[in-house]
């Protein structure tokens, strides 16, 4: 079986979001950069796990970006997969991320195709689905488990207020969040592995952008927070109810 | 030329998400000057033509009982034949789970440009630019769309529902459906709960509540105020909470009109899911507590001796 991982390079939890250039671009002046988490703890370890019960499995990683996103490709490599493939592109455009990253899916011919449930900085929550539609595949979002026997999956996924257990064959799309596996820490063997799995760098096949961003904003300060004595609870209370509004 | 929106289908009522869509969609139809027609797929127990309500004239409804289960290959290709047939310039979804699986679908199959997690209606003085949600509530980026079709997914919570008096005229239309790939086995609902993405007041509480034992209180204080219960990640993580209450950076995203933080310090990550909220409430013994910071009101002090007395002032107060 080969699974295709997408991996995406995302500013860390913590970091500060600041723009520059008239606010278009986001300031990555002292930004550490991570893998998406998404990507990392749920799409990749499952994919390591499936590998570890299935020693036939062979597991890609992608990344659509500059050069700048090879430590991230090579830091995922530690934690597991056998070689990566970077589109050298970097685009805002979710529909332009999916193209190349169908691409790679056709040429490659893909069992099973993990993404992440969103990326934290872009939050578009829609690489996963685009590429389904791309290269025709079934797409289950916002998968909680995943089982494999053969080539039937077994996937529980949520539903609004609920979730569902369903079953389908590979080839298959599918969206990663908490639940599909658990955190891992690249340990010093597969550190030193990464160094020599195959990091293919591959240019872009032509697509066109559908969206563009003309601008960033952030939200306005908060005025500040209104503390109540510990021994007067009536008055935040009448303070949410008369002032606020939100009660 | 028409804004077509998508209506989810919960089978015996409709959510407060497609509530919000519909009154969005049938403001950018009167913004883009045409009408706004809403679609759904399978089945429905009740009356679709109340929902004209919402400001939709037409409901077109694809009566195929094969589309009560969700299967973005499958509903991906029925959407785009009535996109089609209506002349959609603009299709309307709620960025919540349904439509996070099927929007990004339609977008790649119909090449139109999407914007997911929209905050405000679309600005059409130069163009069309859609204000989103990113960096997880931490900035809003402006999207501009360059396509003749375009999809925008609404964040839930962010648009006010707006009713009327019209009726809508549901029509039948007759679309090719395919066979499913995907076998829906056994599904699990939290029934008569509020749904947390969709509540109007939410109320979380974290590892200063210090065990599961602890809740009961925290579950008295929503009742009142019929909200919805949330936690920070160790609290799930520990079982102490189900999981589908973990809210923050890897949790749900949510954008109440209040929420009550109690015995949560205010991580980054757990801000993310939550720097939406119109009003914060933070009740924290330790006043060095970061969550303050980003509260609107707090308290200092002891949960064990707060939530009984803040249950009980609301319970007087709604009297
Ligand atoms: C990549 C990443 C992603 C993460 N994602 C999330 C996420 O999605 N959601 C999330 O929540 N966290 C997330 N975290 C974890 C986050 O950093 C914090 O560790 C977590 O939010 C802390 O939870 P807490 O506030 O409940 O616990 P603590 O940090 O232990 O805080 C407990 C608070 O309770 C107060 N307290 C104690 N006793 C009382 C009392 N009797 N009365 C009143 N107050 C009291 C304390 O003063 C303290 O402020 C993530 C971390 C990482 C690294
Ligand atoms: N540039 C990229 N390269 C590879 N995969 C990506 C890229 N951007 C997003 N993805 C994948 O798509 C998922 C959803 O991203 P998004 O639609 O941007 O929220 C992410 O979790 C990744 O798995």
């Amino acid at each position: 079986m080969k699974i295709l991982v997408c991996i995406s390079k995302t500013p860390d939890t913590t970091a500060k979001i600041a723009f520059t250039d008239n606010n278009t671009k986001f300031d990555v002046n002292g930004v550490q950069w991570i893998i998406n988490p998404y990507d990392e703890w749920y799409a990749l370890v499952r994919a390591i796990e499936l590998k570890e019960a299935d020693a036939s499995t062979v597991i890609h990683l992608i990344t659509v970006g500059g050069p700048d996103a090879d430590p991230i490709i090579r830091k995922a490599l530690a934690l597991g997969g056998d070689e990566a493939i970077r589109v050298n592109a970097e685009s805002s455009d979710s529909y332009f991320i999916a193209m190349q990253i169908a691409a790679i899916v056709k040429q490659g011919a893909y069992d099973l195709v993990l993404a992440g449930k969103e990326t934290i900085d872009y939050n578009g929550s829609s690489i996963g689905g685009m590429i389904s539609e791309l290269s025709d595949y079934p797409y289950v979002a916002l998968a909680t488990k995943f089982e494999l026997a053969g080539t039937k999956a077994t996937i529980t996924r949520e539903i609004e207020g609920g979730e569902e257990v369903c079953e389908a064959a590979l080839p298959l799309t599918v969206s990663c969040q908490k639940g599909m596996a658990e955190a891992r820490i690249p340990n010093m063997r597969g550190i030193m592995a990464a160094r020599t799995k195959p990091l293919k760098v591959v240019e872009p096949i032509t697509a066109d952008t559908l969206t563009r961003v003309a601008g960033f904003v952030l939200p306005p300060a908060k005025a500040g927070v209104k503390l109540v004595p510990a021994d007067n609870v009536e008055e935040l209370v009448r303070l949410l109810h008369e002032e606020a509004k939100a009660i | 030329m028409s804004v077509l929106i998508f209506i989810d289908n919960a089978g015996d009522h409709i959510r407060k998400a497609s509530q919000e869509v519909l009154s969005y969609g049938a403001k950018v139809a009167e913004q883009l000057g045409t009408t706004a027609e809403g679609i759904i797929l399978g089945t429905v127990t009740y009356d679709l033509t109340t929902l004209g309500k919402y400001g939709v004239k037409k409901i077109h409804q694809v009566k195929d009982e094969s589309l009560n289960q969700l299967d973005t290959q499958v509903y991906t290709k029925v959407i785009a034949q009535v996109a089609e047939a209506t002349g959609a310039q603009v299709l309307i979804f709620s960025n919540n789970v349904d439509g996070k699986a099927i929007a990004p679908r339609l977008s790649a199959r119909l090449k139109a440009g999407l914007v997911s997690g929209a905050v405000a209606l679309p600005d059409t003085t130069e163009g069309f630019v859609v204000r989103k949600n990113v960096f997880s509530g931490k900035a809003f980026a402006d999207i501009a769309v360059n396509t003749a079709i375009k999809i925008v997914s609404l964040s839930p919570n962010a648009y006010k529902i707006v009713t009327g008096d019209g009726t809508a005229e549901v029509v039948n239309f007759n679309a090719t459906v395919e066979t499913s790939k995907i076998k829906v086995t056994s599904v699990t609902k939290a029934s008569g709960e509020i749904l947390l993405t969709e509540a109007e007041i939410v109320v979380s509480a974290g590892r200063g509540l210090k065990g599961p034992e602890n809740w009961g209180m925290v579950e008295e204080l929503a009742k009142v105020l019929h909200a919805a219960t949330a936690c920070s990640r160790p609290v799930a993580d520990a079982h102490w909470r189900p999981h589908n209450e973990h809210v923050g950076q890897t949790g749900y995203a949510i954008a109440p009109n209040l929420y009550i933080a109690i015995g949560i310090s205010g991580a980054i990550q757990h801000l993310a899911g939550v720097n939406r909220s119109k009003v914060i409430v933070v009740i924290n013994k330790d006043p060095e507590a970061p969550f303050f910071k980003a509260a609107d009101y707090g308290i200092v002090g002891d949960a064990f001796e707060i939530i009984p007395k803040f249950t009980a002032a609301i319970t007087k107060m709604k009297g």
